[in-house]
């Protein structure tokens, strides 16, 4: 299949990896200590100097870092380099509390484009390649990210960012975008307008790839979208504290790379914080190990997921994390019980009755909070019996049950009600007052 | 013989979307004969017949409604009493069973028109045509 952008790191024997590894850790640990007043501070509370990590194991002597850290330190406070060296900044859009901002060095730049070059190429793209950047340029990271990725393999970038959604498929035909770059709702919505356009994705366009991600995705909707668009749909992670989007899968689908000479990465049970056996579910926690402007040690970034060392089908060895589950921000707990969107998605991406576009709505009646989620009726399963749809309405509300452990009230909508979304998609309305 | 071809909508239960069928079907210049609204919590069924099935069932697409098309028997009914009861006894003793029905009368005509949805609609036409119940055609639905 597809070469690599960088066939000694990417191929590496483990063994060098690990030492790489180390060796990077040591260097990174003792140059926060050195230029971040917040490490220092925070390794001194914790009682551990650079020198007290001697091998990779000893990572566990270090304190964790926390979205809230950087809050508190807002704008700049966390930064182990000076202004004179800092070449861009990214802020976090602030969903869930006060904004972030991130900051690169020029060489912070260099990695994060090295980063997606080595993905892209992994699913297959070149300098032949059109890849259309369909996520928000500016502040967020997913732009600019993707952008100088897609750049740095020599394709051709079409920097179109979200929205004016007919002109974004009239360009993907005119200048014969293979690739497209979005959030996986924001495609949804473009498959939607495509077809009102009369235009047909798999025979009136070139698109082979779409590279989605900032927001979770089941498997189930990858399977739509292949089934009915023809291309490929890749899983792409990363978030803007790390850098942004940062990793994919390969053309194998088994599994992100996350690559081990930039990024160190554990996975730890949430409530102990100790680390979970090669292939359990646990929460990732990154430490950069080759960025300078904003490096962070054990970064609990929030994601849940499953890692696995095992060398992938394609010769990379770096490790591959799986699909996330969910952000613990974005975990819902209704009636005591833990549910992540992602979870419902899969459900209803399973039942062809059932449109696309969802959302859940919860609220409180009384002392029990009542979980909706509203599907929009496609064509395909409308039935003119009132019979047959409230037997839908039963059979969707009972695979949800199965698999959340939690009864859902099932609303039935028309085609076009459930905002449609350019970037992430809002999937919940909390009307809880806790 | 060509069916008669009743249009069906999904609708949302909410103020104004009964209004927005009726217009954008009036913007098209098609003429409902025949409407019945079945309701069933949050959502309904609009269903009826017009005298441009095709032509209804494409601009209701366009406007983004979830629409589909059912074959229908309308059959004349006699406007006295046992009228109905006539139609549906015969149905009943063949075995075929009715899905829903809806009745109008026609002003040009004056005679009373049952529009039925049935699960064997060619048994339907047959033991009906054998009691004498004239079944009307696309053409006569159209003439009203």
């Amino acid at each position: 299949m597809s070469g690599y952008w960088d066939p000694h790191i990417e191929r590496m024997p483990l063994e060098d990896l690990h030492a790489l590894q180390e060796d990077r850790l040591k260097s990174i640990v003792r140059y926060v200590y050195d230029h971040s007043t917040f490490y220092r501070r925070r390794f001194n509370e914790a009682g551990v100097e650079p020198s007290d990590i001697k091998t990779l194991a000893d990572i566990t002597k270090l304190p964790f870092t926390r979205k809230v850290d950087l809050r508190d330190n807002y704008p700049t406070g966390m930064f182990s380099a000076p202004k004179s060296q800092v070449v861009r900044y990214h802020v976090s859009s602030g969903t869930t509390g006060k904004p972030t901002v991130v900051g690169y060095t020029k060489g912070d730049i260099e990695t994060w484009s090295e980063s997606l070059a080595r993905a892209f190429t992994s699913i297959g793209l070149g300098s032949d390649d059109v890849v259309q950047v369909a996520y928000g340029y500016g502040l967020f990271t997913g732009g600019l990210g993707a952008h100088y990725g897609a750049e740095r393999i020599g394709a051709a970038v079409l920097p179109v960012g979200t929205g004016s959604t007919e002109r974004q498929i009239e360009l993907m035909q005119d200048l014969g975008t293979t690739a497209i770059a979005c959030t996986p709702s924001y495609f949804l919505h473009i498959m939607e307008v495509a077809e009102k356009m009369g235009v047909s994705i798999r025979n009136d366009t070139k698109l082979k790839a779409g590279i989605f991600g900032a927001e979770p995705w089941s498997l189930e909707t990858r399977d739509r979208i292949e089934e009915a668009t023809g291309i490929k749909a890749y899983d792409i992670y990363g978030t803007s504290e790390i850098s942004g989007p940062l990793f994919t899968e390969c053309y194998c689908k088994k599994g992100i790379h996350v690559w081990g000479d930039m990024f160190l990465t554990e996975v730890l049970d949430p409530k102990t914080g100790e680390p979970v056996a090669d292939g359990e579910r646990g929460e990732l926690v990154f430490t950069t190990l080759h960025k300078f402007a904003l490096p962070l040690i054990r970064y609990r970034i929030g994601d849940l997921s499953i890692m696995t060392n095992e060398p992938c089908e394609c010769g990379r060895t770096h490790p591959r994390i799986l699909r996330i589950l969910g952000r613990t921000d974005d975990m819902l707990i209704i009636r005591g019980i833990n549910v992540f969107p992602s979870q419902v998605e899969s459900v209803l991406m399973n039942i062809p009755e059932v449109g696309d576009h969802w959302e859940i709505i919860v609220d409180r009646k009384g002392p029990l909070d009542m979980m909706s989620v509203r599907v929009e009726l496609t064509s395909a399963g409308f039935s003119d019996k009132i019979g047959d749809l409230m037997k839908l309405k039963k059979k969707v509300s009972k695979e949800l049950k199965a698999v959340l452990n939690i009864a859902a009230e099932v609303d039935l909508v028309e085609p076009g009600t459930i905002p449609r979304s350019m970037g992430k998609a809002k999937r919940v309305t909390d009307n809880r007052k806790i | 013989m060509a069916e008669i071809k009743q249009i069906s909508l999904f609708v949302e239960n909410r103020p104004g979307r009964t209004a927005k069928v009726a217009k954008t079907l009036s913007d098209a210049g098609v003429n409902i004969r025949a409407l019945t609204i079945a309701e069933a919590g949050d959502f309904g069924v609009i269903r009826m017949v017009v005298d441009d099935p095709e032509k209804g069932y494409k601009v209701l697409k366009e406007s983004a409604f979830t629409v589909s098309m059912t074959d229908v028997l309308a059959v004349e009914m006699k406007d006295t009493p046992g009228g109905l009861y006539e139609i549906v006894n015969t149905l009943g003793q063949s075995n075929v069973n009715v899905d829903y029905a809806y009745a109008f009368v026609t002003a040009k005509a004056q005679k009373a028109m049952l529009i039925l949805r049935v699960d064997d609609i060619a048994k339907a036409r047959k033991v009906l045509s054998e009691m004498g119940v004239k079944i009307a055609t696309r053409e006569e639905i159209q003439a009203i």
